[in-house]
């Protein structure tokens, strides 16, 4: 075969531009993607790694001063450049951000030094972080320690360390007695008063004032044992000075964590930061979700795209077996693939406003009337929930399914289906046995796709059952252990709840880089387990033609 | 126009055309057929590319039924029962009428589950019948040597000639009266092919063979009986060996010896 441009003896290959043009494309494309997950784990993995406390001597007078004290300390967190007007043109200062801790004392626990202030910088060995249930880290000094058995140990002696640890040990273990007996223990009671009080008929008998009697004693005794465990909380405390002079004690039961950041040794450091990153994962959330970990945030997002995605097949894929196999091809059929489509495109709001209006309002609404009407006005399901998040969400990604499910059904050759037919089968028989399987890849990379999109959206959410704090778990081992009315937390809810909604947004700034790493890391996760089942059907089948 | 030489003895006729014609739409396909199809013999189907053979292999097993805006005319009798029929149970007839297609059509799914797939959708679950069923049909089809070690495994990992002697095992596999090839070795090298023939000739003792094919060796090595169509008619149907050596049409005289087409 002769090509026009051989005969003008051009011998370039062709297509050459096209590489170039398509390759750039992808280059592009690629480092954008890669620049973006770089900065995400960069800025997200940080937050672990222990930061050394930084001491201050500032120049007398100067605007760094803290509290009149020209001795200061604190974790450099990042340097920032900023102009400063002069009598004529301008200046470029840099600034530490300071993480100054100790909120209590000094009312915000981070602020801005000029570079140009401090005379003299040093990194105290003996510098300490210690981290609390209230008001963020304490920075500073220690002192002593006072034992709740009442014995003292100075920062001085050997065993300071040590004892420290044991006590905090013994700190733990009282926090998990006292969450025991308030959220499970006392939390069941709670539940089977309600169940109880729902109940007029049966409270009225004797039976019933005698199990809710029997109840209120139980809870009395409950109660009394949580205050005894609270006391125990108070007793001991941790001495520190911090860098500007003030003597402070912490009480032992406010401590969560400390550490030495100036001397610890690599391995030490790479410890503190697994274990950093196990209770960012583990822990529930404290102080307005600025500290402590994201789980309940994690499950809630999990088992809403779980439940999304068991809601979403289904229908997706039954509409589309209709819509390809069964419906008469015409423009009815074509319109209604059109509007499919068009709905993808939908602003994802919209749909959250119809969530509330159409499940939560009159779906839930009719719910507890007809079901829940004993606890009416409180409603249970007519109002944001787990469920109806899921619906919501699977009923924005049901196009996605429908046109990969559609797809994937047309790549069936004809030949299969006629083989099936002329063996005698039915055309459900055919759909069932033949076709869906031999789909069942393509359908999954539907289900992967609904599962991204529906994992990372928070707008619709806001309006239908995402809260920042839900006091309980979707799941738990009350009966009926999912509860699908209850409201939830979830990853992107809480980026945005950190970002936007945050008291103290110096604080929440470096989570919402880890909780935006572990948004990105559960996707992957959720898709990863869907490729995995994608795979194994492909192999099974060995059609290879998705 | 319908010259029939040596019609077959009619107690033996298993399929009974009369009077058949085929529209697509507006498109006539198929032009007033006449043929009786003998019981237990293989009778081959020849004729230039688009002159109605596959057309009318399907009318057979009413698989045009799934065409949109087809319509068939005429009768076609399958053992007495007239199959130009609304209310005809062509589920019933798929399984007395078994198919393989020019490109062999396995199932995703294992070798085992392929075979068994017609009696499956049957309701039949009992293992013993179906491990039974599997030996018997992959040992007619000539394919349980090659297989017998991996049943299990996908019959998508076959290669083409062993994927079309599994498609005529699951065709057997249900035990049908009659068998409609469809150009069945097209895509298979010469040694498939010669084992597919040899497949054939030993099915004609059980089955009734209708095979459409381009080849006019096949032709005269596999059947009985030879029908040559063109451009939607029967031209000629009889004897295989009298159609290939003393063709009444002149027509037919031009296909077989490579004149036209
Ligand atoms: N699904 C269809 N819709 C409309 N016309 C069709 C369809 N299938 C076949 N035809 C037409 O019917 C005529 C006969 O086709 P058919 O497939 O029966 O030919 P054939 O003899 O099997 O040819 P080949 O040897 O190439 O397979 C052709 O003119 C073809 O264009
Ligand atoms: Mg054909």
């Amino acid at each position: 075969m002769n090509l026009p441009h051989h005969k003008f003896g051009d011998t370039r290959p062709a297509g050459e531009t096209g590489v170039w043009l398509t390759s750039m494309g992808l280059a592009i494309g690629l480092f954008m993607v890669l620049a973006l997950l770089a900065l995400i784990v960069a800025n997200g993995l940080s937050v672990f790694w222990p930061k050394p406390v930084l001491e201050l001597h500032l120049k007398p007078g100067s605007a760094s001063v803290l509290r009149d004290q020209t001795v200061i300390g604190g974790i450099v967190t990042r340097t920032r450049d900023r102009m400063v007007p002069l009598a004529e043109g301008k200046a470029v200062e840099r600034e530490w951000h300071l993480q100054v801790g100790n909120k209590d004392v000094y009312g915000q626990g981070f602020r801005y030094v000029a570079i140009n202030d401090a005379l003299k910088t040093e990194y105290p060995a003996d510098a300490m972080v210690v981290e609390r249930m209230e008001y963020g880290h304490a920075v500073g000094r220690p002192l002593s320690l006072a034992l709740p058995d009442g014995r003292t140990v100075a920062a001085g002696d050997a065993g300071f360390s040590p004892a420290l640890h044991d006590a905090l040990r013994g700190v733990r273990a009282l926090r998990g007695e006292l969450r025991q007996v308030e959220k499970k223990a006392i939390g069941r009671i709670n539940h089977a008063m309600t169940q109880l009080r729902l109940n007029p008929d049966k409270l009225a008998s004797p039976d019933g004032r005698a199990e809710q009697a029997e109840l209120q004693k139980r809870y009395d005794v409950l109660a009394a044992d949580a205050l005894r465990i609270r006391g125990e909380l108070e007793k001991g405390s941790l001495s520190i000075a911090l860098f500007t002079g003030e003597q402070r004690a912490i009480p032992l039961g406010q401590i969560v964590h400390f550490h030495f950041p100036n001397r610890m040794t690599t391995p030490e450091k790479v410890g503190f930061f697994l274990h950093g990153l196990k209770g960012f994962v583990a822990d529930d959330p404290r102080e307005a979700n600025t500290e402590g970990g994201i789980f309940p945030a994690i499950f809630g997002t999990f088992v809403m795209t779980l439940l999304m995605s068991i809601a979403v097949m289904p229908f997706g894929i039954l509409a589309a077996i209709y819509l390809r196999e069964y419906a008469k091809q015409g423009w009815f059929t074509r319109s209604v693939r059109i509007s499919v489509n068009n709905l993808a495109g939908v602003p994802s709001i919209v749909f959250g406003v119809f969530g509330l209006g159409f499940f939560v309002y009159f779906t839930g609404g009719t719910i507890d009337q007809l079901f829940f009407s004993k606890s009416l006005p409180t409603p249970t399901f007519g109002t944001g929930g787990i469920i109806w998040a899921a619906l919501t969400l699977a009923l924005m990604t049901v196009p996605v399914v429908i046109v990969s499910t559609e797809e994937a059904l047309a790549a069936v050759p004809r030949g299969t289906r006629e083989g099936s037919l002329a063996l005698g089968a039915s055309k459900w028989q055919t759909i069932y046995r033949v076709v869906l399987p031999a789909a069942a890849p393509g359908i999954m990379t539907g289900l992967v796709l609904a599962m991204a999109r529906g994992a990372g959206e928070v707008a619709p959410l806001m309006l239908v059952g995402v809260v920042k704090l839900a006091p309980s778990l979707p799941i738990d081992d009350l009966f009926p252990f999912i509860h699908l009315d209850r409201k939830f937390m979830h990853l992107g809810f809480h980026i945005y709840d950190l970002g936007f909604q945050s008291p103290d947004s110096d604080a929440a700034r470096p989570m919402v880089f880890a909780t935006t790493l572990f948004l990105i890391a559960l996707v992957v996760l959720l898709n990863l387990g869907a490729i995995v089942i994608r795979e194994r059907l492909r192999r099974k089948y060995a059609t290879g033609a998705f | 126009m319908t010259s029939t030489l040596e019609a077959p003895p009619a107690e033996d006729i298993v399929i009974d055309v009369r009077d058949i014609s085929f529209f697509y739409g507006a498109n006539k396909a198929l032009h007033h057929l006449h043929m009786r199809i003998p019981r237990r013999q293989c009778t081959a189907f020849i004729g230039p590319s688009g002159c109605g053979k596959s057309t009318f292999l399907r009318c057979i097993n009413r698989m045009n039924d799934l065409i949109d805006g087809a319509r068939m005319e005429g009768s076609l009798l399958l053992d007495g029962m007239e199959l130009n029929s609304p209310h005809v149970d062509v589920i019933a007839l798929r399984r007395r009428v078994g198919m393989v297609f020019q490109k062999s059509n396995p199932f995703p799914k294992s070798i085992y589950e392929n075979v068994i797939y017609g009696l499956r959708i049957a309701g039949v679950n009992n293992r013993s019948v179906l491990d039974e069923t599997v030996e018997r049909c992959l040992r007619k089809a000539a394919l349980w040597e090659e297989v017998k070690d991996r049943l299990h495994s996908s019959a998508l990992q076959l290669s083409g000639g062993q994927m079309q002697r599994l498609c005529i095992a699951r065709s057997i596999a249900v035990n049908p009266e009659v068998i409609l090839m469809d150009e069945p070795c097209s895509a298979l090298d010469p040694r498939a092919t010669s084992r597919v023939e040899d497949l054939i000739a030993e099915l004609r003792q059980e089955f009734t063979i209708v095979i459409v094919t381009h080849n006019m060796q096949q032709a005269a090595r596999v059947s009985d009986w030879t029908a040559f169509f063109y451009e939607g008619k029967l031209i000629e149907f009889g004897a295989t060996q009298q159609l290939f050596t003393k063709p009444a049409s002149q027509q037919t005289q031009d296909y077989i010896t490579g004149r036209f087409g």
